[in-house]
């Protein structure tokens, strides 16, 4: 299979996850990511003529929960495995970054 | 050249459900940070989120409200981006199947009629909410992950700055008859993204479009495109070039700040969402919930006019919040007079609410003492002046009839109690007695003055004011 993908585009999605490669580890991932690329163009083989798109790997539909609230008290244990905590907040560095979606 | 604008709305509402849209977490504003999140909010490995029955029912609520078409058969989306506030790297949004489709509200500029297409409307989940220090830190609160929106994208068509404000106004009202969000534009309840493009009339194309941020009221969103428009203009004009950015709006200038140049689309690699099962929305399913949908704001001012014999102007007023409306039919199901109950509520309720900052729903005043008051004035028990205290009680949840009569606020209308004291200030007022004969009848105000002020304001001024003429014409 031809290549898929190439250090630019990779360079690209890392940065859409705020992640940074050097050149060794660019080199490195660049072909690690192409040959998942190449393993999932093999799906593409298959003939899906017809089949209706599959979106979730539950047959269930409408299976809903009722609007009830219930507080699972879990705050404390979730902010021990937080880097850093204040007041009951999760303490980041500053984020200089816009803000993020539904701002 | 000449230019005609096109402006788009994506507008945000916060549901007001118990639990969140993915997890059961509580809905609960004023908490402590990060007291309402649980794994799933987290995003932890292995969870599994549920979708909330009552926000797909709020969303259908919203579709009809809007005149949108529901879709049949929906799925979620991930949309992913990597952020502090949204721990999970994606946001679960409705992509290609959204909640609902080609919707329409009316407004009204200027006397003018004119419908307002909506392209989509879909459900999704909120972020969390960072706060900045300037210690080189940032803090994050994960309550509002999760937390049910609609977001409502409008269609091309609007067309000036003034028609954005009345839609956002028209669309505001909807939602809240609906009773599904607060829709509040200063709690954050209701969210707004704008962007606005022109070209010159005519021209098949549209021309480049910039987005406004900080537009924190519907008037900044008002002056901030009417802003934009301009600069636009003035900018093609001179020969130069529209780019593709996000500018903020400055509220002490009243003008546009470049933010950043936008580069490319937005690269949000949407796929659907795996862990969610689909939903099937069945037609009976949609006319149960319509059944249940309160009366519109167009409906009721219809109904204030023809049937109440209100004014335009009056039903526009009662209309503007679910609450008003509520409270006003409320006042007069007790039977209050419906023109005196619309006059009271625009006038000395919505100043108390003024003074005091406050909602209806936080004050203590009820439909039933606000139409015990009015009742009291209708049938002469007390003047219109001592109403003003009476007022005062019921807006500390007293009862008006219990109180007029402790204070012994009661109208004084009994002409022989009354006569005496008129008697008394006509011998003391030679001097108006001799105007009024003398044809100068603002002698009687003051003579009615006199005894009003005898009476500590309680005389009933119509029987003072009859009595008042028969005695000075018998002099």
């Amino acid at each position: 299979m031809a290549s898929q993908i190439d250090e630019q585009q990779v360079k690209h999605v890392a940065s859409l996850a705020k992640l940074e490669f050097t050149d060794e580890q660019l080199s490195k991932f660049t072909p690690q990511l192409e040959s998942i690329i190449d393993l999932f163009e093999s799906i593409d083989k298959v003939d899906t003529t017809g089949v209706i798109p599959m979106t979730s790997a539950s047959d269930q539909i409408n299976a809903m929960r009722e609007d009830k609230a219930v507080n699972s008290h879990q705050c404390d244990e979730l902010l021990k495995n937080a880097p850093d905590t204040e007041d009951g907040y999760i303490k980041v560095p500053a984020i200089i970054d816009e803000s993020g979606d539904g701002e | 050249m000449n230019f005609e604008t096109t402006i788009g709305l994506e507008v945000h509402v916060e549901l007001k459900t118990n639990s969140k849209i993915f997890s059961p977490s509580p809905v609960q504003f004023g908490s402590d940070p990060n007291a309402n999140t649980n794994v799933i909010d987290w995003g932890y490995p292995g969870v599994l989120p549920s979708t909330n029955k009552g926000v797909v029912e709020d969303g259908i609520r919203a579709a009809l409200a809007l005149h949108a078409e529901v879709e049949p058969h929906q799925h979620f989306d991930r949309k992913n981006y990597f952020y502090p506030d949204n721990p999970k790297a994606y946001q679960i949004s409705q992509s290609e199947s959204p909640m609902a489709h080609d919707g329409w509200i009316e407004i009204e500029v200027d006397g003018q009629k004119k419908k307002i297409g909506i392209a989509e409307m879909h459900i999704e989940e909120d972020a969390g909410k960072n706060s900045h220090s300037p210690n080189g830190f940032s803090y994050v609160d994960l309550n509002r992950q999760g937390t049910p929106l609609i977001e409502i994208v409008s269609k091309p068509e609007i067309a000036s700055p003034d028609e954005a404000y009345a839609y956002l106004e028209a669309l505001r009202q909807r939602i809240q008859f609906t009773g599904i969000s607060d829709v509040k534009m200063e709690e954050g309840s209701m969210r707004v993204d704008v962007n606005i493009s022109i070209r010159p009339i005519g021209s098949d194309k549209f021309g480049t479009k910039t987005e406004l941020k900080n537009l924190n009221s519907f008037n900044y969103v008002r002056k901030g495109l009417a802003f934009e428009e301009k600069r636009q203009q003035q900018v093609l004009m001179s020969g130069g070039k529209i780019g593709q950015e996000t500018r903020r709006y400055d509220e002490a200038s009243g003008t546009t700040i470049l933010m950043r140049v936008k580069e490319g689309s937005d690269d949000y690699r949407y796929f659907p969402e795996p862990d969610l099962p689909v939903l099937n929305i069945s037609q009976d399913w949609i006319d149960e919930i319509g059944q249940t949908m309160p009366e519109m704001p167009g409906d009721r001012r219809k109904r204030y006019i023809n049937d109440l014999g209100l004014t335009d102007y009056d039903a526009m007023v009662l209309t503007q919040t679910k609450e008003m409306s509520d409270f006003f039919e409320a006042t007069i199901a007790e039977g209050a007079d419906a023109k005196m109950a619309s006059n009271y509520l625009q006038g000395d309720v919505n100043a108390f609410l003024n003074d005091n900052q406050v909602d209806l729903q936080e004050t203590d005043l009820t439909p039933a003492h606000l139409a015990g008051m009015i009742k009291l004035i209708s049938d002469g028990t007390i003047s219109t002046k001592i109403a003003k205290k009476v007022f005062k009680a019921i807006t500390k949840g007293e009862d008006p009839d219990a109180f007029v009569k402790e204070k012994g606020l009661i109208q004084l209308s009994d002409p022989a109690q009354l006569q005496p004291m008129i008697d008394e200030v006509l011998a003391a007022n030679e001097q108006s007695v001799e105007d009024f004969k003398n044809g100068k009848d603002r002698a009687i105000g003051f003579l009615v003055g006199q005894i009003m002020k005898k009476t500590h304001g309680q005389a009933n001024p119509k029987v003072v004011n009859q009595l008042l003429i028969a005695s000075l014409k018998a002099l």
